[in-house]
């Protein structure tokens, strides 16, 4: 099923705003993986009956793996160009499930001018769940599955969320376990800073190899992200480890939707 | 003339040690200008928090109760040292006895527990470096840098020893006047001794425990001890913003905001006739002055470093390596302002001649440095800005990441995919 998705100039056409923003990012909108996230998410916003609306072809890379490699000139005219077009819809609300894109609307646009509300998707699906407006099946798809959650690094030290994706696995009635590097202690899976474009330095071991053995460890049915990079890195480690077929890398709107699926 | 001989030493102690300060001041000042004075009250209580109350060093149980162990001996037997300072200006020994009478051992004795305290965490701490701990390890630690953590502990046992001989000997001197606690214990010694020969060990062991302590000051600010004073000022300037928020070049702003203004005039003169700033950091005056503070804060403990996913997947990236050639730079150029001039240059640079352009590359930004930090220290900060200059003075790029800038700028993602087909993926089946 392909949730119902309007963009902001066709709400705009018609006279309308929506009450939030998503933004899907780069990842969300051209990897095909990511893509699935994205139609996830918006499948539950269309459920929980949010009024929300996508950029499409106006949306532009937040600037963020520019940023990180050094380019602060096209980081800050992707910002100023955004900016613009976030400002001519008069846009208040984002929520994105792209932790990079949260982190740099969230924390880096207000210097330049652009002030908005931005939340995680993680967030946004608590709240949702809490308010009873996603309402999880008991013994769903998840019910005694083995789930561990691996933290972005743009999500939890970098801005401090670590409660609200658990609260969202909890929500399964999955059983959660904690990989030994968890939480503040996270190991990156080897994306950020715009390692995720780029091969990586010379050493003994990929990053995401060295965080699959925390994933062995546990011997997940599922490894929770909430993060399209993190995705894109973990799944080639489960690969790499020849798990495909045992362990499974789920976003966190994905697990919901299927839950009660 | 033991007045004479101890004030003529303070004086000198004291000199050197304010000496060495207002350089290391000019030094970090070196660094590029940053106002940081906002939020002021959550500051003081950041500090509060981190430095006076570590803590972050609990993060690490073992080495946090040790270090608690040595803190608070450190600050409280200070007490002690005025006392023993007093005593030097007046010419008297144990001024506060008389007045204190009976608490005043109990005083004693409570300092002595925690000299004790201090010498066990400092046997623990030997032990830990000698026994080879993995974390202390590491190409930056060779030579000096090991050297001088063993320095440092060993005074401080020899420091502690030093009271424990002069309160035993003060204690048989005494006649059973005084009793201090732990010297108690270790006083059998002092059966071989006549009170003459007591008077002048006990004389002796004040002397080398004060003349150890003018020592140890003047020694810290050369040494990764010298976090014991930085700690306060660092963690009081430390960010108290999300640890994932980059600064944005002011440089660049304004640039920026002529590219988007369509009545700009480009031939415009400039605003000023200061000549352009350096885009991004090659040497240490570069970077901003909170960075220089950071490397004279950092005491090389390796928490960043045990914990980076690039040094433990064996790439040459050290976040303390970092934290250190920042500071060995800073105290090379400051060595060459003292000897030539604020306008020598040396031919070198922090870029290239210390932290090479591989160590940097290697960095994922993911913040498990600045988080292990316990005193609030942020390598990433460094990291990012020696490659803004690599990237913005000297198109000094891997391939992959020009392709990835030129593609967010022509089509707004870093892959080259039409912009035009951002949206599609609301509208395929699938």
């Amino acid at each position: 099923m392909t949730p119902n998705i309007t963009t902001m100039a066709e709400m705009a056409a018609k006279g309308e705003k929506p009450e939030i923003l998503f933004w899907v990012g780069c990842a969300g909108s051209f990897d095909e993986r990511a893509q699935r996230v994205s139609k996830a998410f918006a499948q539950i916003l269309n459920d929980c009956g949010i009024s929300f609306a996508i950029l499409g072809s106006e949306e532009s890379c937040t600037g963020d793996p520019a940023k990180r490699a050094g380019d602060e000139m096209t980081f800050q005219m992707q910002a100023m160009m955004n900016i613009q077009v976030l400002d001519a819809y008069e846009v208040k609300k984002i929520v994105t499930a792209c932790p990079h894109c949260f982190n740099t609307l969230k924390n880096e646009y207000p210097d330049l001018g652009g002030n908005y509300e931005v939340i995680h998707h993680s967030t946004l699906l608590q709240q949702l769940i809490n308010e009873g407006r996603i309402k999880l099946k008991d013994g769903g798809a998840f019910k005694g599955k083995k789930i561990t959650f691996h933290d972005s690094c743009y999500l939890g030290r970098a801005n401090g969320i670590y409660e609200a994706p658990r609260a969202v696995l909890e929500a399964l009635d999955a059983d959660l376990f904690e990989m030994k590097r968890a939480k503040k202690n996270g190991l990156c899976c080897g994306a950020g800073g715009a390692q995720m474009f780029k091969e990586a330095e010379a050493g003994d071991l990929e990053i995401n190899h060295e965080r699959m053995e925390d994933v062995m460890e546990i011997q997940p049915d599922v490894v929770a992200v909430a993060c399209p990079f993190c995705m894109t890195m973990l799944r080639d480690g489960v690969k790499q480890k020849e798990q495909e077929s045992t362990i499974e890398v789920l976003d966190l709107a994905e697990l919901v939707v299927r839950q009660n699926g | 003339m033991s007045i004479i001989a101890f004030v003529l030493l303070s004086a000198a102690a004291i000199y050197f040690f304010a000496k060495r300060i207002v350089a290391v001041r000019r030094n970090i000042f070196l660094g590029r200008k940053e106002t940081i004075n906002d939020r002021s009250s959550e500051r003081w209580a950041q500090m509060t928090r981190v430095a006076l109350g570590q803590s972050k060093m609990v993060v690490r149980p073992v080495a946090g109760f040790f270090h608690i162990l040595i803190y608070v001996g450190f600050v409280l037997i200070n007490l002690e040292v005025l006392e023993i300072f007093i005593d030097g200006v007046s010419n008297n020994h144990r001024i506060f006895a008389p007045y204190l009478g009976a608490f005043y051992d109990v005083l004693i004795s409570f300092f002595e527990l925690l000299a004790l305290g201090v010498i066990i965490a400092c046997i623990v701490f030997l032990a830990r470096r000698w026994g080879g701990l993995k974390r202390f390890k590491g190409i930056e630690m060779q030579g000096f840098p090991t050297r001088d953590a063993s320095i440092i502990l060993i005074v401080e046992i020899v420091l502690m020893k030093a009271l424990f001989i002069m309160d035993a000997a003060d204690m048989k001197l005494s006649h059973g006047e005084h009793s201090f606690l732990v010297s108690s214990w270790l006083s059998f010694w002092t059966e071989w001794f006549t009170p003459a020969q007591l008077e002048t060990i006990s004389h002796t062991a004040w002397w080398f425990h004060l003349v150890g302590i003018f020592a140890f000051l003047n020694y810290v600010p050369y040494s990764k001890h010298f976090h014991i004073f930085m700690a306060f000022p660092n963690t009081w300037y430390g960010s108290l913003d999300p640890a994932g928020k980059l600064n944005n070049m002011e440089s660049v702003k304004s640039e920026v905001k002529m590219m988007m203004d369509p009545n700009a005039n480009p031939y415009a003169a400039p605003a000023s006739d200061a000549p352009l700033a350096r885009l991004g950091a090659k040497d240490v005056a570069d970077l901003s002055w909170k960075s220089l503070m950071d490397a004279y804060t950092c005491t090389e403990c390796g928490r960043c470093t045990s914990v980076c996913p690039a040094n433990q997947t064996g790439k040459k990236l050290s976040p303390r390596k970092i934290m250190m050639d920042t500071r060995d730079r800073l105290e090379e150029v400051g060595k060459n302002i003292d000897q030539h001039g604020m306008e020598f240059q040396d031919g070198k640079s922090l870029l290239g001649d210390y932290i090479s352009v591989e160590e940097i590359r290697a960095c994922t930004t993911c913040n498990a440095c600045v988080e292990a930090c316990p005193v609030l220290i942020n390598p990433v900060d460094i990291i990012v800005d020696l490659r803004r200059y690599l990237t913005l003075e000297e198109s000094n790029i891997p391939v992959e990441w020009g392709m990835m800038n030129t593609n967010i700028q022509n089509n707004g993602a870093p892959w080259k995919f039409p912009a035009s087909d951002r949206g599609n993926w609301a509208q395929n089946n699938g």
